[in-house]
């Protein structure tokens, strides 16, 4: 019977869904639950810091070079039409702080130091490290997973404001030396329309929310990965993918809540 | 004889409704070498995995030290692991750790002592395995048989009064295979400990044990002392023994007529 056949797979598939949430759910609030001895012992995350943030710099500093460029460029060109290229540097500035700085240093960092985590995390597992911790009584949501979700919240803002500075500069070398935008005009717009509540600090929660989600869809895949080559890879592949989609519907709901009315 | 250190009463287990193990009982004695052996599939990991508490039977009970295993806690059975160690497989050693932190990486996480004592421990249990000199290397840089042996040392780091250890001569070349089994031995000698592996290499296990369990099908099939082993006339222990292609672990597969299946109607 076809019908109950079509009818056994989706709700095997519903049943899977679920189970597969209240664990992902549960394995979040073991990590909060485990955090306390992750800052007791702070060279943890620094360590971990390390490997997610500092080497995903050189990425995000040239990816944030070329985005701000682009937006010198572009932003000049359409300026230009209504004769208010003065404003380039606001343009420039806001678009990056409240939304490209945070979207794109996040979907950097997925794929650069999520995917990294996963692939490390389900080779701990496939090489029985982590099993080998819990056999000498060590936690390892305490040890390996809690170090690792906090260095990532924390690198995520960081990089973001760095992929945002760096942009900035883009559009300044674009737009002020090379196109020859008034430099004094470039700046003092971007101070003017520049708001630090408003667009700074909104920027900073974006990219916060996005090493988030970020960092605990990527250390739950890798925890959750089945023990073989096949199952590290996809689990590394749905990192990416997850995470990714996660950031832009993320980005949505909280840029409707930040900038309703504004 | 004093309270054996491990007791296995009874022990079923199963995956849904598949059974592994039937009505295991056995008794490791305190400072003995015991080795649990049996083909592939025959349920012995499982056993392994059940003496560590990383599973509960479904029947029965193992009990380590006067405690059931698998009535403690979380905290209760991380206290009972604080008094043992597991060599796993392939010594599963912490790829981003050099060979000293993986020594030391117990005394760091339940120990405070202060770290030039850790340092002089690290060497002394290197030493112990000959690895003096490998301290400062990462564990990809060893080759499998000494991938073991510092896998052992960080076994033994916190002088466990239990040592389980999955397949320790797994992979290994002849010379690493004696080494590993002749330090297994010794170090159970020296820390007074009790010593359970799980192997299916039987050559090397009748030279350094105390006792011997044969599992098959989920049921102990045979027990003894490495000599009543070798003098066993069983027929399941005799084919293990001496690696016979044929016997009560038949060389075919079930399966269906030869003759159907090759078409030959006549």
């Amino acid at each position: 019977m076809p019908i109950v056949k079509s009818l056994r797979v989706i709700g095997n598939r519903t049943v899977n869904a679920v189970w597969r949430t209240g664990y992902a759910t549960r394995f979040f609030v073991m990590t909060l639950f485990y955090s306390g001895p992750s800052f007791k012992r702070f060279r943890l995350i620094v360590k971990e810091m390390f490997s997610s943030g500092v080497m995903s710099l050189i990425i995000i500093l040239v990816a944030g070079m070329f985005v701000g460029m682009v937006l010198g460029l572009q932003g000049y060109e359409t300026l230009k039409r209504y004769g208010s290229e003065s404003a380039l540097g606001s343009l420039v500035a806001l678009s990056l702080v409240r939304e490209l700085g945070p979207v794109l240093a996040a979907l950097l960092f997925a794929s650069r130091a999520g995917s990294a985590m996963t692939a490390e995390i389900g080779l701990m597992k496939a090489t029985e490290q982590i099993a080998a911790m819990e056999m000498m009584a060590v936690n390892p949501i305490a040890r390996v997973v809690a170090p690792r979700f906090w260095a990532g919240v924390i690198s995520m803002p960081l990089l973001a404001a760095m992929f945002s500075a760096m942009g900035v500069f883009g559009g300044y070398v674009v737009g002020v030396v090379i196109i020859g935008v008034d430099e004094g005009s470039f700046w003092s717009q971007m101070q003017a329309s520049v708001d630090f509540q408003h667009d700074v600090l909104n920027g900073v929660i974006k990219s916060f929310v996005f090493g988030l989600a970020v960092t605990a869809i990527a250390l739950f895949e890798g925890y959750d990965a089945p023990p073989t080559a096949e199952g590290v890879s996809g689990a590394t592949t749905r990192t990416v993918v997850q995470s990714s989609l996660a950031i832009l519907m993320l980005d949505f709901i909280l840029t409707a809540f930040m900038f309703q009315g504004a | 004889m004093s309270a054996p250190l491990v007791e296995v009463r009874d022990v079923n287990f199963a995956y849904d409704n598949r059974a592994i193990l039937k009505g295991i009982n056995m008794s490791f004695h305190k400072g003995k070498l015991i080795a649990i052996m049996g083909g592939s599939g025959c349920g012995k990991t499982t056993l392994f995995r059940l003496i560590g508490g990383a599973l509960k039977p479904t029947r029965g009970e193992i009990r380590i030290d006067g405690q059931v295993m698998h009535e403690l806690d979380q905290q209760g059975l991380y206290d009972m692991r604080r008094k043992m160690g597991v060599l796993f497989q392939f010594g599963a050693l912490f790829t981003d750790m050099s060979v000293f932190d993986n020594v030391a990486f117990q005394m760091r996480e339940h120990t405070d002592l202060p770290e030039e004592v850790i340092h002089d421990l690290v060497m002394m249990k290197l030493h112990a395995v000959g690895l003096r000199g490998t301290h400062d290397l990462m564990p990809a840089e060893l080759s499998g048989g000494m991938a073991r042996r510092v896998a052992l040392a960080r076994t033994v780091a916190l002088d466990p009064m239990l040592i389980l250890y999955d397949e320790p001569f797994a992979g290994l070349d002849p010379i690493s295979l004696t080494v590993v089994g002749q330090l297994i031995r010794k170090l159970n000698d020296a820390l007074g400990a009790t010593s359970v592996i799980v192997t299916h290499d039987v050559q090397e296990s009748l030279k350094i044990v105390d006792y011997i369990y044969f599992v098959a099908d989920g049921v102990i099939v045979a027990e003894g002392t490495p000599d009543e082993i070798q003098a066993s006339d069983k027929s399941f222990v005799r084919q293990f023994v001496h690696g016979e292609m044929d016997g009560p672990v038949p060389f075919h597969y079930p399966g269906g007529d030869y003759r159907t299946d090759l078409g030959v109607t006549a």
